[in-house]
């Protein structure tokens, strides 16, 4: 495992944005700004889900009008997250707020992926419905929450990242 | 602008209680952030809606007006939270905040975009035709999607600065 990621850490990108340090806080500031949005747009459709907000206009409204935004920020901030990790791939994979941000992004994708397929498959269904059926509640509820929690991971991490030394 | 009377400030600010307070527990300061960020989300998805939609590149089955009702609430509601996010942050360590470079900027980069947001809503929103942005709107609205990304960078770079 060790091997991996100091073969990651040793990549070219990496190695740029360590010797450069106006780098990382640029990098960052584009994960910042990809992450709210990432989370504004999942979030007012969580509302939608769950009956709090805009629940005048059809689910799939304002599904199909959000998640061409959510997929643009997701991949801006995956790519991002993706440099930084690589920057410092060892004190990233030891640090539990990086862990658990993963896991939880894990648990999130699941979530996507038992709407989009299962609970949600035929959301013109629910065009007429204004407080969806339980399912869905249930679902943009976790959503948020999830994606609550993998904010407050991501800063967390700023305040418990220790130094793990490398040797190249 | 790191006058003697904003030091001056700093000073009493680290000298405050609630400075001290915000020092002994180490958990305050990220906690602040990570509500600044979230309420930040809500601003920055209200705002980037708005303005695609008067720059006619999302949402355009709708009147202007429609999309700037619908959003406009996310923008400036958050903002009281922003506000005592942030001050909170600022009496925790004032001499990283008010004297540097990368706050000061971010300060008059937020007057100006909510300047031009206030100016923008109050443009559009009683017009529910489908006529399309001017020459006026159009500018202003990219400018004011350049400052929301200069703010959150420069929030970023208060911490390196």
């Amino acid at each position: 495992m060790n091997d991996i990621l100091i073969l990651i850490y040793g990549n070219p990108i990496a190695q740029i944005i360590r010797e450069n340090e106006f780098l990382f806080p640029w990098v960052e500031a584009l994960h910042v700004l990809a992450i709210t949005l990432v989370i504004g747009s999942i979030a007012l459709v969580d509302l939608r889900l769950i009956g709090i907000r805009g629940i005048k206009r059809p689910i799939s409204n304002i599904s199909k009008e959000l998640l061409p935004i959510t997929w643009i920020a997701f991949l801006i901030a995956a790519l991002t997250g993706a440099v930084l990790f690589t920057s410092n791939a060892l004190s990233y994979s030891q640090n539990f707020y990086f862990i658990s941000k993963i896991a939880l992004l894990a648990l999130a994708g699941i979530n996507m992926m038992c709407f989009q397929f299962i609970i949600g498959r035929n959301l013109e269904s629910w065009d007429h419905y204004q407080q969806l059926p339980a399912s869905a509640r249930i679902a943009g509820a976790i959503s948020l929450t999830l994606w609550i929690s993998i904010i407050v991971c991501g800063r967390w991490i700023g305040f418990t990242l220790e130094p793990v030394l490398v040797a190249l | 602008m790191s006058s003697s009377g904003l030091i001056d400030f700093c000073y009493f600010l680290e000298r405050t209680e609630l400075n001290a307070a915000i020092q002994a527990n180490f958990w305050i300061v990220p906690t602040m952030q990570t509500l600044h960020i979230l309420a930040m989300a809500s601003v920055l998805i209200g705002a980037l809606l708005i303005n695609l939609r008067i720059l006619g590149l999302h949402g355009k089955s709708e009147p202007i007006s429609s999309v700037i009702a619908r959003y406009k609430s996310l923008v400036w509601f958050p903002l009281p939270v922003l506000l005592i996010t942030g001050c909170i942050m600022i009496i925790g360590e004032p001499a990283r905040s008010l004297t540097n470079p990368a706050f000061q900027i971010k300060m008059v980069m937020l007057l100006a975009v909510l300047f031009i947001t206030f100016f923008l809503q109050r443009k559009w929103q009683k017009d529910h035709s489908y006529a399309q942005t001017d020459v006026i709107s159009y500018p202003l609205a990219m400018l004011s999607l350049g400052l929301w990304v200069g703010i959150v960078s420069a929030g970023r770079w208060i911490a390196y600065v």
